[in-house]
């Protein structure tokens, strides 16, 4: 800690580009920390609360055969005590073995591995168009504050805010079913006669529009208020009275300095990304991580869940990093603080 | 020590006030206590005996009718009676879970904001880590883990509510903060006052508006959770709620029947019921944010 101190004064003496040292691995080991706790967290949660894991997850209930049963002990670790089967799970853990999924038969991170790609396809694209329309919309939003824009945006972002995405998945899968336009499932169709790539693009616009829609709601909003925070700021009157056209000082003055704390807040939704992936994959049946998850809740499948959860965490924990790291390089105001 | 309880009372006195004008988040409120009226009286609404589907009379997966205003599913049972009855657990769970995480969330917020060194560090630290863990992942896990023993119901409200606390926390500390900084507080430490007497007499009356603002987002989310856990087969599945209503359109393939009724309306209900809270909370954080002041 004392080390971190030492960085933040280095900052203030002269702006540099990058982050110094300390900040940089200061932010590194908080993040290599939540995911000790992670890990930690996924071995006794399921360990300790259900009780008796064997009977609690064995796939016929309290009426398992004694067979299985004996099985699935030996294979969750519940004949060593505690300690031991601890050391066990971390060691395999950081070797990078998450053990056999029930379901799949079939080792937790190939498993994992062959849907994960399909999962950053989806949501990444979801999530680019959503950051650009969503700055787009709620910059426009915000900078005519109470006019029929704003009005009818603002309500539109709320009235989606409040929505489940699976929930506009559903709505828009009973309606458009019947015209077959758009296909509905999957992630391509053997049948097809297109280009491979052309046919999952063609699969990912329903997906990725029920996504974008939600996504782009949540960061209009973010968006709008951080216009709003920098309107009234002296240095966008000087721009004025520079004679600036309007639209001018709002794109060269006003959205970069309301964009960068935005930033921030878009890399802090990654938790609300990751919801919107599991359910939504879901409902259109991609096969990624989230439809995974799914799958692997109807056994359940538990070495595949506590692998899926250690994998969404540290994605999470990771592209926050990314974020933390990242902010001082784009924003000067965070580097002086 | 009035001096500190003071302020808020004649915040709230105004807020309440200045909330009568707000036109979004009256609207919210009406929408908010006629979905209540509905919760409470739904018996008298609709006969529970339609919720069985052994007793179900109606035809199956069939539009919207005289008779059935809102259709009916796959056993024949009315759409409308489902959608009152649901109303009660999602609603029930929705502010159940809501309790738990403002206590959670206001304990854990006014002790790691009071507190310095290990324990504020130390539940400063949980909080970040609930902040950054992913809800849904985190909800899920908790909910298959959970003691069978407890009841599904009972299971779906904690799990809601342990994981949505730390949004609160993180607020409510630096809340804590700025008010222990101030002289008052200063006085009450320099008069002998303990931990306790600070932070119940000094620190509480002045975080809770903002608790009570940050209480309404947080029904609206808990309402999504308990739909979405719903929906992925994790809740109840002996009571009827919104989510239960739609997990089971979606298990019963309503999509390839065309059924847009049975997902259309119990998500309706949904949309209203969690923009209403959204709205409310909107309303109340333009009112008791003072840097909001202003704002539309």
């Amino acid at each position: 800690m004392t080390g971190s101190g030492g960085g933040a004064g280095a900052v203030t003496r002269r702006p540099r580009r990058t982050p110094p040292a300390a900040y940089v691995l200061r932010k590194c080991l908080a993040a290599v920390l939540m995911l000790v706790f992670v890990v930690i967290v996924n071995f006794f949660l399921f360990r300790v609360l259900p009780g008796d894991p064997a009977k609690a997850f064995a796939p016929r209930g309290r009426n398992a055969d004694p067979e299985a049963l004996r099985e699935l002990r030996e294979r969750l670790g519940l004949n060593d005590s505690w300690d031991v089967a601890f050391v066990k799970y971390v060691k395999s853990v950081f070797s990078g073995d998450l053990g056999v999924s029930f379901s799949q038969h079939a080792k937790v991170t190939d498993v994992i591995m062959e849907r994960f790609w399909p999962t950053v396809l989806l949501s990444g694209t979801a999530l680019v168009i959503a950051a650009m329309l969503g700055v787009w919309l709620g910059a426009r939003a915000g900078w005519r504050q109470g006019s029929r824009f704003d009005r009818v945006s603002s309500s539109a972002a709320v009235t989606f805010y409040s929505m489940p995405e699976w929930l506009l998945g559903l709505v828009l899968l009973v309606f458009l079913n019947r015209y077959g336009i758009f296909p509905t499932r999957g992630m391509n169709d053997p049948r097809s006669t297109l280009p491979a790539w052309l046919d999952v693009l063609w699969h990912m616009v329903l997906p990725v529009t029920v996504l974008a829609i939600v996504y782009v709601a949540e960061y209009s909003l973010i968006m709008r208020s951080s216009i709003l925070d920098e309107r009234r700021a002296d240095y966008l009157t000087t721009a004025r009275a520079k004679g600036l056209r309007d639209d001018l000082v709002l794109r060269r003055h006003a959205l970069p300095n309301a964009l960068l704390p935005s930033m921030t807040l878009f890399f802090l939704s990654m938790g609300f990304v990751v919801a919107g992936a599991i359910t939504v994959e879901t409902v259109f049946s991609w096969p990624g991580l989230g439809r995974l998850t799914y799958d692997a809740l109807r056994g359940p499948d538990i070495p595949l869940l506590q692998g899926l959860f250690l994998v969404f965490s540290a994605g999470v924990i990771v592209m926050n990093l990314v974020a933390d790291l990242l902010m001082p390089v784009l924003d000067p105001r965070v580097r002086a603080a | 020590m009035s001096a500190a309880v003071v302020p808020a009372r004649r915040l709230r006195g105004g807020a309440w006030r200045r909330f009568l004008r707000d036109r979004e988040g009256m609207s919210g409120l009406v929408v908010l206590v006629l979905f209540g009226l509905v919760a409470i009286f739904a018996s008298l609404l609709a006969d529970p005996a339609g919720l069985e589907v052994t007793k179900a009379d109606g035809p199956l997966a069939a539009p919207p009718s005289g008779a059935y205003p809102l259709g009916t599913d796959h056993a024949g049972r009315s759409l409308l009676t489902m959608v009152i009855h649901g109303s009660q657990v999602t609603l029930l769970v929705g502010l159940a879970a809501t309790v738990i995480s403002m206590v959670l969330g206001t304990l854990i917020g006014i002790t790691s904001g009071h507190f310095s060194g290990m324990l504020g560090g130390g539940l400063n630290r949980l909080t970040e880590w609930f902040l950054v863990i992913p809800y849904l992942p985190l909800a899920i896990v908790l909910a298959t883990v959970f003691p069978p023993d407890v009841p599904k119901l009972i299971a779906v409200i904690i799990v809601i509510g342990v994981t949505s606390w730390s949004g609160t926390a993180r607020l409510v500390r630096a809340q804590t903060m700025a008010i222990e900084a101030r002289p008052y507080l200063e006085r009450a430490r320099a008069l002998g006052g303990g931990h306790w007497h600070q932070m119940t007499r000094h620190v509480l009356p002045n975080v809770m508006p903002l608790v009570l603002a940050n209480t309404t987002l947080t029904v609206s989310l808990a309402i999504i959770a308990e739909t979405t856990l719903s929906f992925l087969g994790l809740g109840d599945p002996l009571r009827v709620s919104w989510g239960r209503i739609l997990d089971e359109a979606y298990s019963q393939a309503a999509i390839d029947r065309g059924a847009w009724w049975w997902i259309l309306f119990p998500g309706i209900a949904v949309v209203l019921v969690v923009r209403a809270f959204n709205m409310c909370g909107r309303a109340l954080e333009r009112i008791l944010d003072p840097r909001l002041e202003g704002k539309p």
